[in-house]
């Protein structure tokens, strides 16, 4: 998505409107908020205008040395900390541009002198979709030689996935391998990346002031972003009221999925249909008493980690991950325990049974299964800060106005004899009438309808992954779109799982939908998924990506997503008559193009 | 098409004969439903489309469909059905249906719960088991009743031969059936009106349902009079000599609609053997042409009669079969229920009547129903009759065979019959909830409770064995004929019934409204002075019914004499 070409540029002279239009080519709505900012922090230094601005705006090759901040990020994280970055840098007074990794055009690589990439790494150990090409750019063979280039690398990632942070590692080595030097190491930074994050962002700005010459400060930025705007973020959530809590599964079925209706009333907050809403979690109360008391420590024992005091039990209820293994806390476990077992699990000839220790044991199972004495300090020090859960936002403003609507399948299990829980979809499907839960939207450009209303949109969301696209049909259906909707759905049983049944049933009769394809996995003998349906209608499929529709696919990142996109691939070889590579290419040029894009999970 | 027919009158008539878009509602994979039109028509096949009631609002909560299924109800007049057929049946129920086979009080199996993707493989299993779904719903000559008493070996064997080809001869001819769930070939330009057509119904086939019984006295079993047409045989020196014919009987009501009522069938004359189906073409053909179609709640033979005049209608059938009806002749029924226990038929077969409570043939606790009879139908050579009274009989067993069904029946508890006390014997209950899309209340889930309480009621009045026939229905359909039971139960809203007394136990009076909508403390304690009275003041022999008319605590409505003399 690109900066609207529309933009009125009448009260500049022409030289500088070209100018302008070039700069702000290709920049994503974060970083025109921002400029928008810093082009108002300007104004409001008459002194300092003409300079700023000439720097601003100055011709190609672009100032020697400004800062380009690059990043990658499917859920925002990485977004959200390199717009920090650039904001700092900013406000240090150097000249920078902030870039989604999509929109930097990749032939001015060779000409960058200061570069900044902060990346995630997503899939097992893939980019995030907005960095596909980027990526591919750096690593391939028509990457330059890079040697007037100083860079830094900040990835993020997950040390619970076998892969971690593989992304911001590959793109350091190769930038180092095409002859650029770094301004600083690579910081590796886990779920709670600040605690990475902010260090290294201080010594990177620090690096880059040091090779820019000129320290004055140009301007100060106003920041303007919307969600700013609000006054509710991340950092400082909103505590939305629970006005629904609805199970939209059968008696009969084994799956617990929850309609959840939150209440935005006051907060400002707003979201477009694809946007997701990030939650702080509580731990599940039976399981903060379980492992206080396995550990026989005391609930209320005061403990301090940097300023903060409080008792143990709200550390672990509300700061704390004790629903999700991470290999530090593994490996401190272990030595604590003395266990020889988790040693030899942690040697990288057997990332495979660690992984799936990881993915079988929460934090209570490993204290169960290889006891060691923890006290109440070292063992808040040694689990990870709780993270927010993301939940894709299944409902329209259009039409629900000041609520936000999820689809959120309740995570609860029995395991090694006890029962186990989700931290968010527990603590969301525990609400009651009085509930309330903190809050943030989490904006997601990359998952955005067709701004051409009149383009049709083919939407692939199995299980909880129908969630957005029920924001998306309530969207186009509110704002009479004449493009045509296509959804396929698919669960284990039509009786028991088919959500929103109703819903789809009535959008069908409006023609708010213009086709539903379902796939009951367990409604028959042998199994079947949405990628059979979407071969079985391969045919229909090309002929309305080839007429220009969306494609959308939001669900399961491990199999699904996966199988999807093979299946795509192989409609555009039956019935595109491609080549296997030719069909590959096409399929993964409409992600470039923002016309293939997945929120996958 | 008058401009007031029914809306059902133009499906019929666009219908294609009986075909619809049923092939495009079955494939519809969005619903478990039928487009509304092909609701109606499926009817015509043998089904009903349903949904669990019990589940219907949590589901609409959860932003689901009702929880969509479908009745499949047999075509088996007189109710027999070999071994053989009983274990594919069997199966079928097991496979397909909720794992229950439901004995209807018109000697059907009733499967429940099958829902649309197997439909169609369970209409082709049923017709694989050489039994048919044709015609056993919608407007047209439902499944015959017969007899189902076999004492009189022979002529039970003469009257279901008659049963059975009068069934037959007023099916349906299209072949709608066969093309939608046994894939045949479509006939040619057969969905122009040619050249298939139906001699008897025509496009819009009857103005509504249209049953038809056959009767043995002394037993009346099938409920003759409640029947639109009934034949009672006349039987001399153990030979068939003809039959009385009886028409207008119905039970159909709508509370509060007096325009609307059960009716007792009258009996307008005796035909032969031979004319049996002449007969029975001429009144319903007069139906077909005379009946309402433009009011559904109006529109059964009964209305048809008592508005046109019985002698006038009587005219108009003997003028279409040719010939005038001679006489009635004189018969006698003693009672309606079944008789249970071992009976020896005259060609020393025996016949073991169980009893089936609700008719309902499952597996539920101690009573392992399906299974037994399974395990029954295995060993068995004989076959298997459903009474009307939904209860069902091991038919046809050689002497040297009971001592191993007796062991099976032990084994299973099948031998309620053995226990039970006459009241829970003889009493009938409808399906009602949670299937049934028109209760109003329970009544075959309700029955076994509430008996249990009328037990406790009756034996503190020492009348423990006491033979009262109690019938419940969910609503005023009266699906259980509850207007001829001594004591009956119609539904009138959840919890709460219409309690109507008096009736007869041969099926010949109807009964009377004694309390309106009234629940169970009221109902019992009503229930409890009466039989107060009746065991304090009952003649030798006297029947509970009986008794309340004599002593005048119910004003009895006319009903057939007791005894038609000619
Ligand atoms: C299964 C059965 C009751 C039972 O417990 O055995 C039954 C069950 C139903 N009857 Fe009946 N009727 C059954 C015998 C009767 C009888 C008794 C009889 O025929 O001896 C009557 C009273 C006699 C009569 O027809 O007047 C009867 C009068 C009705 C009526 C009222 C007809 C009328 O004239 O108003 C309806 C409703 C309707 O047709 O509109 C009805 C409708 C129904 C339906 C199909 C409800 C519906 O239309 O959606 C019931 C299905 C419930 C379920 O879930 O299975 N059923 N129904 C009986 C099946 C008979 C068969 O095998 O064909
Ligand atoms: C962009 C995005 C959008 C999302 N949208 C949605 C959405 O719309 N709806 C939705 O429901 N989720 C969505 N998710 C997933 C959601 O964010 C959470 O990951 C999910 O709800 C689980 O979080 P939790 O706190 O309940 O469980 P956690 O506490 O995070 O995990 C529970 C622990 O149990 C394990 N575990 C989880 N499930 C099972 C299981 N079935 N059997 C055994 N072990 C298990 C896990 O490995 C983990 O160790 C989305 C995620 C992302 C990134
Ligand atoms: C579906 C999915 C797959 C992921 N795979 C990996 C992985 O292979 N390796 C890793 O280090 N992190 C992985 N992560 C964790 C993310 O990188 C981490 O959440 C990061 O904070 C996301 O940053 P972003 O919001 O900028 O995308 C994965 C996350 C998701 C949701
Ligand atoms: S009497 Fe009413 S409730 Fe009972 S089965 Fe018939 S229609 Fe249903």
């Amino acid at each position: 998505m690109s900066a609207n070409p529309a933009l009125p540029l009448i009260p500049l002279p022409d030289a500088k409107a070209g100018d302008l239009a070039r700069l702000v080519d290709g920049l994503d709505s974060a970083s025109l908020w921002w400029l928008s900012g810093y082009a108002a922090g300007l104004a409001s230094q008459h002194t300092t205008v003409a300079r700023a601005v000439s720097t601003a705006l100055a011709k190609e090759p672009v100032a020697a040395l400004r800062l380009t901040v690059v990043y990658g990020s499917q859920t925002g994280n990485a977004r959200r900390l390199a717009e920090q970055f650039a904001l700092k840098a900013e406000t240090a007074g150097l000249q920078v541009r902030l870039l989604r990794a999509d929109a930097y055009p990749t032939r001015e690589l060779k000409s960058e002198r200061l570069l900044v990439v902060v990346v995630s790494t997503q899939g097992d150990g893939e980019p995030p979709d907005d960095a596909r090409g980027f990526v591919d750019f750096v690593l391939g063979k028509r990457a330059p030689e890079l040697k007037e280039l100083k860079f830094g690398v900040l990835g993020l990632g997950d040390s619970s996935y076998p892969q971690f942070c593989e992304i911001g590692r590959v793109l350091d080595a190769r930038l180092a391998e095409l002859g650029a030097t770094r301004l600083l190491d690579r910081a590796d930074a886990d779920v709670d990346f600040d605690t990475v994050a902010k260090p290294w962002s201080e010594r990177a700005l620090q690096s880059v002031r040091d090779q820019v010459k000129s320290q004055t400060p140009l301007a100060t930025v106003t920041p303007l972003r919307p969600a700013a705007a609000a006054g509710w973020s991340r950092e400082k959530p909103f505590a939305a009221d629970v006005i629904a809590n609805q199970r939209i599964t059968a008696r009969a079925s084994d799956k617990d999925i929850r309609h959840i209706e939150l209440s935005l009333e006051g907060s400002g907050l707003a979201y477009e249909p694809g946007d997701a809403l990030g939650l702080w979690p509580r731990n599940p109360p039976a399981l903060v008493d379980a492992v206080v008391a396995l550990l026989k420590l005391d609930p209320n024992a005061p403990v301090r980690i940097d300023e903060t005091t409080q008792p143990l039990r709200l550390w672990l209820s509300e700061q704390r991950e004790l629903t999700r293994l991470s290999r530090p806390l593994i490996a401190q476990h272990a030595a604590l325990a003395g266990s020889a077992e988790l040693n030899r699990l942690l040697s990288p000839d057997h990332s495979a049974q660690l992984q799936k220790l990881i993915a079988d044991y929460q934090v209570v199972d490993l204290l169960r299964a290889y006891p060691a004495a923890w006290s109440a300090d070292e063992l808040v020090a040694a689990l990870r800060p709780l993270t927010p859960r993301l939940y894709s936002i299944a409902s329209s403003q259009k039409v629900v106005g000041e609520e936000a609507h999820l689809t959120v399948a309740h995570v609860a299990y029995d395991a090694f004899g006890s029962a186990h829980w989700g931290a968010a979809s527990h603590y969301l499907a525990s609400q009651g009438e009085a509930g309330r839960v903190p809050v943030f939207i989490e904006h997601n450009e990359r998952f955005r309808l067709p701004r051409d209303a009149s383009r049709d949109v083919i939407m692939i969301g199995p299980g909880t992954g129908v969630a957005p696209f029920r924001g998306f049909v309530q969207d186009r259906a509110a704002s009479g779109a004449n493009g045509r909707n296509w959804l396929f759905f698919g669960n284990p049983h039509f009786r028991s799982d088919f959500l929103y049944q109703l819903e789809w049933q009535d959008a069908l009769k409006r023609g708010q939908l213009a086709r539903l394809d379902l796939a009951f996995s367990r409604d028959q003998s042998d199994k079947l998924y949405v990628q059979q349906r979407i071969r079985e209608q391969g045919a229909e499929l090309y002929r309305w990506i080839e007429d220009g529709a969306h494609l959308y696919v939001c669900g399961d990142a491990t199999r699904m997503a996966k199988d999807v996109h093979a299946a795509l691939i192989e409609v555009a070889v039956t019935h595109g008559g491609k080549s296997l590579d030719d069909a590959t290419a096409y399929v993964s040029q409409l992600q470039q193009q923002g016309r293939y894009a997945r929120d996958v999970y | 098409m008058s401009a007031a027919a029914s809306p059902v009158e133009k499906i019929k008539a666009d219908s294609r004969y009986l075909r619809g878009t049923l092939q495009e509602s079955l494939a519809d994979a969005v619903t478990g439903s039928l487009r509304e039109e092909d609701q109606t028509l499926i009817k015509y096949h043998g089904s009903y489309q349903q949904d669990d009631r019990d589940l219907r609002e949590e589901r609409r909560q959860q932003k689901l469909e009702p929880d969509y299924s479908f009745m499949i109800r047999t075509r088996t007049p007189g109710g027999i059905a070999t071994a053989a057929q009983w274990l594919k049946l069997d199966a079928i129920a097991t496979r397909f249906a909720n794992g229950s086979l439901r004995v209807t009080t018109r000697q059907a199996f009733q499967f429940h719960g099958v829902i649309k993707r197997e439909l169609k493989p369970t209409m082709a299993a049923i017709n694989a088991s050489l039994i048919d779904t044709i015609a056993a719903c919608g407007d047209v000559n439902r499944n015959v009743l017969s007899a189902a008493n076999p004492l009189l070996s022979s002529v039970h064997a003469t009257v279901h031969a008659q049963a059975k080809a009068l069934s037959e001869y007023f099916l349906p001819k299209t072949r709608a059936y066969y093309e939608i769930w046994l894939d045949e070939e479509r006939v040619a330009g057969s969905d122009a009106h040619e050249p298939e057509h139906e001699p008897i119904y025509g496009t819009t086939y009857l103005p509504r349902k249209f049953k038809t019984a056959f009767a043995v006295p002394p037993v009346n079993d099938v409920d003759i009079f409640a029947n639109d047409l009934g034949f009672i045989a006349i039987v001399e020196h153990d030979t068939v000599v003809g039959y009385n014919v009886t028409v207008g009987g119905g039970f159909g009501a709508t509370h509060g609609d007096p325009t609307t009522y059960p009716r007792l069938a009258d009996v307008i004359g005796f035909v032969t053997p031979e004319q049996v189906i002449a007969v029975a073409e001429g009144v319903i053909t007069t139906q077909r042409d005379w009946g309402n179609r433009a009011e559904r709640k109006r529109s059964r033979l009964k209305y048809t009669i008592d508005d046109r005049g019985l002698d006038h209608f009587k005219a108009e059938v003997e003028r279409r079969a040719g010939f005038a009806l001679a006489p009635a002749r004189a018969f006698v029924f003693d009672h309606n229920g079944d008789r249970f226990g071992w009976i020896a038929g005259e060609d020393g077969r025996w016949h073991l009547t169980l009893r089936i409570e609700a008719g309902r043939i499952v597996d539920r606790g101690e009573r392992r129903l399906l299974s037994g009879l399974r395990a029954i139908a295995q060993i068995h050579d004989g076959d298997f009759r459903l009474t009307p009274n939904q209860n069902l009989i091991v038919a046809n067993v050689p002497v040297a065979q009971r001592a191993a069904i007796d062991a099976l029946v032990a084994e299973y508890g099948l031998d309620l019959y053995r226990s039970a006390s006459p009241l829970r014997l003889n009493a009938l209950a409808c399906v009602a909830l949670p299937t049934c899309s028109l209760a109003m209340a329970e009544a075959e889930r309700y029955l076994p409770d509430l008996v249990t309480k009328l037990e406790a009621r009756l034996a503190a009045h020492d009348l423990a064995d006491a033979d009262i026939h109690l019938r419940i229905s969910g609503c005023p359909n009266g699906c259980s004929r509850p207007y001829l039971g001594e004591i009956a139960l119609v539904g009138k809203a959840p919890g709460r019934y219409n309690l109507m007394l008096g009736a007869d136990h041969r099926g010949q009076r109807l009964n009377r409204l004694h309390k309106e909508n009234i629940a169970e403390p009221e109902i019992l304690d009503t229930v409890d002075a009466l039989l107060a009275r009746y065991a304090g003041e009952r003649g030798r022999d006297e029947r509970f019914g009986d008794f309340l008319v004599r002593a005048g605590l119910v004003a009895a409505k006319p009903g057939i004499p007791l005894e038609v003399r000619t």
